[in-house]
């Protein structure tokens, strides 16, 4: 059976964060940081053809 | 034959008469949302659901060919990391939404039931992956199914369950907390549609940017949370 290399080395134990009692995977650290960014990006990023919509809305057109 | 009949006093007729009164088609179905509902917040929401079918459609695959199918088969270990991969995609778009819409206040007009509803989804899925974990049959299981034995029994639950009984946490993840899960989802979209989505803030109401009430005047009024009318247009 063919098995394709992983892009990173995980043939060794979990790199580990601990700060006091708490003991979190680098891997979970990054995943949480990544949901922080995505999270700030979806509540600043204007959807699209959201303001056109509220324009239409307001004048009483058709969005383009 | 006249159209105004008197339902039969049979239980079908009052369901029925309930269930079209408390979700009209125009509601369960509409064709158009208040403009606000344009956000990135609910493209996470509908992401979750996305992630859902996926890990349901996976899972069914894996559970009829075996717990350890994907050890010895090139198709199974594909099949595994789609399940995988759709729960992580569905843990992260959901805590995202449960963030948006928690500081959304989205509880408000009305729709406690849609927000608790929401949060015991996030409750329930964190023991449905625990015991997908439990159930992978190899060293990982083992380790996490006694770590997790040593947690719960620390807490004082460990008598109801077994964490390191694979029948019972492979029961528990294929139908009991699946069946829970979906059926948070379903009560959770259908009390969306019902209350429809959570107005924002109206921040610029000056009754609110004027602090807090004093002697003698009525108190800011409190935004009620209840919706405009549905602008055609904005897809739901």
């Amino acid at each position: 059976m063919i098995v394709l290399a992983a892009v990173f080395n995980l043939n060794h134990p979990a790199h580990v964060v601990e700060w006091h009692f708490i003991q979190l995977s680098v891997a979970n650290l990054i995943v949480i940081a990544l949901m922080l960014v995505v999270f700030a990006l979806a509540i600043t990023l204007p959807f699209p053809g959201a303001r056109d919509r509220a324009i239409a809305r307001r004048t009483g057109g058709e969005p383009e | 034959m006249s159209t105004h009949q008197t339902p039969k006093p049979t239980w079908t007729g009052r369901v029925r008469e309930a269930a079209v009164e408390a979700l009209p088609p125009e509601k369960l179905l509409p064709d158009g949302q208040p403009t606000y509902v344009a956000s990135w917040i609910y493209v996470f929401g509908v992401a979750s659901i996305a992630a859902l079918i996926v890990i349901i459609g996976s899972g069914v695959i894996l559970s009829l060919k075996g717990p350890a199918w994907w050890h010895y088969t090139g198709i199974g270990h594909f099949f595994n990391s789609i399940h995988l991969w759709a729960v992580e995609m569905f843990f992260f778009a959901m805590v995202v939404h449960l963030w948006g819409k928690y500081w959304m206040a989205a509880w408000r007009g009305g729709r406690t039931r849609v927000w608790i509803t929401g949060a015991v989804t996030f409750l329930v899925a964190v023991p449905t992956a625990l015991t997908g974990y439990v159930s992978q049959q190899n060293f990982d299981a083992q380790w996490i199914a006694t770590q997790a034995k040593d947690g719960l029994n620390s807490v004082g639950v460990g008598a109801f369950f077994n964490v390191t009984n694979f029948g019972q946490m492979y029961s528990y993840h294929v139908f009991l907390l699946p069946l829970a899960v979906v059926g948070l989802v379903a009560a959770h979209v259908l009390l969306v549609r019902r209350h429809g989505v959570v107005p924002p803030f109206e921040l610029d109401r000056p009754a609110l940017a004027t602090g807090p009430p004093q002697a003698g005047r009525t108190p800011p009024a409190v935004p009620n949370g209840k919706p405009p009318p549905a602008t055609p247009g904005v897809g739901s």
